[in-house]
């Protein structure tokens, strides 16, 4: 197993390639001058060869790819024409915000889920199954943006002064600070270093950094914030999730097997969980590893509606602001992304499915 | 002689109701979802043709200075107790005091256009690609499919906005953007039915007689393929309306003052505090088509899917 996931891992290695390749390409195909695009229609043309060279914009595209990939193997992105930061920074600062998210929604969509496509294969045909199906065609019929701001109308505006009242955007309400845990603990390290930058990630996850704080004030304000943007964004993953749960699981109770465990006097309650979900997960955690990638789309609108400083809106901004190193660094985030979501899923099935072998 | 004739009958009957087509109908009419799709598919495309003849106003003119109506006003319906001497809006009056119901209604064109145009081209183009792969294998088969499973790695919203970044905002560019992004879903159905059919007798035989390979692609493989098509475009379309939706909401698609519903509520999205009314009718309208068609391909798939036959 271990060797199929170093395999896996090294498999990978052409894909990102190629993602980088494409997306290096793509983003030297949207039209507009980065040079205008930063320092205004104005700029002469002199301040702007200064500023091609400053990137090095100016050297043929070719060129450039290949300066780039010799740059990120060393883990170096380059550096943000939008904010003149290295986009290495920025990633740590943003991803957490979009990973907390996307757990959290992912964590409701399957909390939620998974149950409900159970009661509804149970109870088939019935009142609860009927309304189950129905909200989960609504949920995937819906757009999430639309949802969210739904959403952040009734719990910030309606339920004002109620104890259901939810704040309708940022990451913490102003004032309140998320000191990293290292600093609390008392760890130094040297700036620029690795673990410094990896402390520094793990710590911009607020809700994981609250909890070894034990600031519970940052871990109950961060969590609010959180509630909103997640169920608005788990919707889709939440009703397609639901909907594969049914089916596999009707599929699964009509089995032989199952009339037999019954048969033999067996709980119901043990026939439904460990003969029948057990056999009817494998399609479910296949359904839920391609949700990460509704996931990453939808963030982009959910982080735009919730004021969130995540991965997707910065994507977004950085597609319509020429922000090259950025464009490429992030969609390489996301790929990456998928493709451990995909891996973590594969390797998953051999805890499921006893008689898969990966090899 | 009588006998024969029952017999005759009886066998024409049998012949006659087990005709396909006559089958996967009466299957489809047994969905209920099916039926409720249709239904509000229906409604929605009369809506649709109809726009000019239901809508008080027009779409795009503001009232200013010809009703006493101001900006973001809610909703006025006189049968709920709005007083009669007032002008009636049901959905309010949007931020360039232009009357809501009107553009939510002629928003269904723009929807419906958006969803038809984007997956027939995603079909054709993917029908053809998935025919060419399938059918001839080996290096087409490789390098198309290796194209599709590209375009797949990225999630679909993120390349459409990538994509229409390098044509530049649009409608028409939108449009083009969802449909590049649905081809490889068309494509790999396409190939799994010639995949499956190819190997098959009536291809060899179609061969023998000396068919060309166009004409066995056409009539005798690809028709293998229409009913998978069918299903996959329904749902197609839904996502298609979803994510133009998406992207004119970004400022991305349809520009305004277009009455599309997803500028609408891209528009209006900082005012949901002030005036809800406004982001509400046009997301509203945008789950109902969308939730139509996908009613309908579910209910198509039921009735299509000989798997799931037996367990009606």
């Amino acid at each position: 197993m271990i060797a199929y996931t170093i395999r896996r891992l090294l498999l990978a290695i052409p894909v990102m390639f190629g993602i980088l390749v494409v997306t290096f390409t793509l983003s030297r195909m949207i039209p507009g001058d980065p040079c205008k695009a930063m320092l205004g229609e104005k700029a002469t043309a002199e301040v702007c060869d200064r500023f091609r060279a400053q990137y090095g914009l100016d050297k043929p595209i070719p060129v450039q790819l290949g300066i780039y990939m010799g740059n990120v193997l060393k883990g170096d992105f380059g550096m943000s024409i939008r904010f003149s930061r290295p986009v290495t920074i920025i990633l740590i600062e943003r991803l957490p915000t979009t990973i907390e998210l996307g757990l959290t929604s992912l964590m409701i969509a399957v909390l939620v889920g998974i149950p409900a496509g159970i009661l509804s294969a149970i109870k088939r045909n019935s009142i609860i199954d009927v309304i189950t199906m129905v909200g989960a065609n609504i949920g995937v019929s819906m757009p999430v943006y639309w949802l969210g701001l739904i959403l952040a109308y009734v719990f910030a505006l309606l339920l004002k002064d109620t104890p259901f009242w939810l704040p309708p955007t940022g990451r913490l309400s102003a004032g309140l600070v998320s000191v990293p845990f290292y600093q609390v603990l008392g760890w130094e390290f040297p700036k620029e270093s690795f673990r410094y930058h990896l402390v520094e990630f793990i710590s911009n996850l607020y809700i994981f950094n609250s909890l070894i704080t034990r600031d519970w004030t940052i871990l109950k304000d961060a969590i609010q914030h959180l509630i909103l943007p997640s169920v608005a964004l788990s919707t889709i993953p939440l009703a397609i999730i639901a909907r594969m749960t049914r089916s596999s699981m009707l599929e699964v109770l009509k089995q032989d097997y199952i009339r037999a465990a019954r048969a033999k006097g067996l709980l119901r309650g043990t026939v439904i969980f460990k003969h029948a979900f057990r056999n009817a997960l494998l399609p479910i955690v296949t359904i839920i590893g391609i949700q990460v990638g509704t996931l990453f789309a939808g963030a982009v609108l959910t982080e735009t509606i919730f004021g969130l400083a995540g991965v997707g809106r910065i994507l977004f901004e950085a597609i319509t602001a020429r922000d090259f190193p950025i464009i490429q660094a992030f969609t390489v985030v996301i790929a990456a992304g998928y493709v451990i979501a995909n891996l973590i899923v594969d390797l998953s099935y051999v805890f499921i499915d006893p008689r898969i072998r990966l090899d | 002689m009588v006998t024969d004739l029952k017999v005759n009958q009886i066998k024409q009957k049998d012949y006659r109701s087990n005709s396909l087509w006559r089958l996967t109908l009466r299957r489809i009419f047994r969905q209920r979802s099916a039926i409720f799709g249709m239904a509000l598919l229906g409604f929605l495309i009369l809506i649709a043709i109809f726009a000019e003849v239901i809508a008080p106003y027009d779409p795009i003119q503001p009232l200013i200075g010809i009703e006493n109506v101001s900006k973001r006003e809610g909703p006025c319906i006189h049968l709920f107790g709005c007083p009669k001497d007032r002008p009636q809006h049901i959905m309010g009056i949007d931020g360039n005091v232009r009357d809501q119901f009107s553009r939510v209604l002629y928003g269904s064109r723009y929807s419906l256009y958006v969803g038809f145009t984007t997956v027939s081209f995603a079909i054709l183009v993917g029908t053809l690609l998935g025919a060419i792969s399938g059918y001839f294998g080996g290096w087409w088969d490789n390098i198309i499919m290796r194209l599709m499973d590209v375009l797949m790695a990225f999630p679909s919203l993120l390349l459409a906005i990538t994509i229409v970044s390098v044509l530049g905002p649009g409608l028409q560019n939108a449009l083009l953007a969802i449909a590049i992004v649905a081809i490889p879903v068309y494509a790999r159905v396409v190939r799994a039915s010639v995949l499956s059919v190819k190997e098959q007798a009536y291809v060899a035989a179609s061969l023998a007689l000396g068919g060309s390979h166009f004409h066995i692609l056409l009539r005798r493989i690809l028709p293998n393929a229409i009913p998978p098509l069918i299903v996959q475009g329904t749902l197609g379309i839904g996502t298609a309306i979803l994510d133009a939706a998406a992207l004119s909401f970004l400022g991305l698609g349809a520009q305004p003052p277009t009455p599309e519903w997803g500028t609408m509520l891209g528009t209006e999205r900082n005012q949901v505090f002030t005036a809800p009314h406004l982001v509400f009718f046009p997301g509203a309208a945008i789950m109902i088509t969308v939730l139509a068609f996908n009613l309908l391909g579910d209910g198509l798939r039921d009735a299509i899917d000989p798997r799931l036959t037996h367990q009606k």
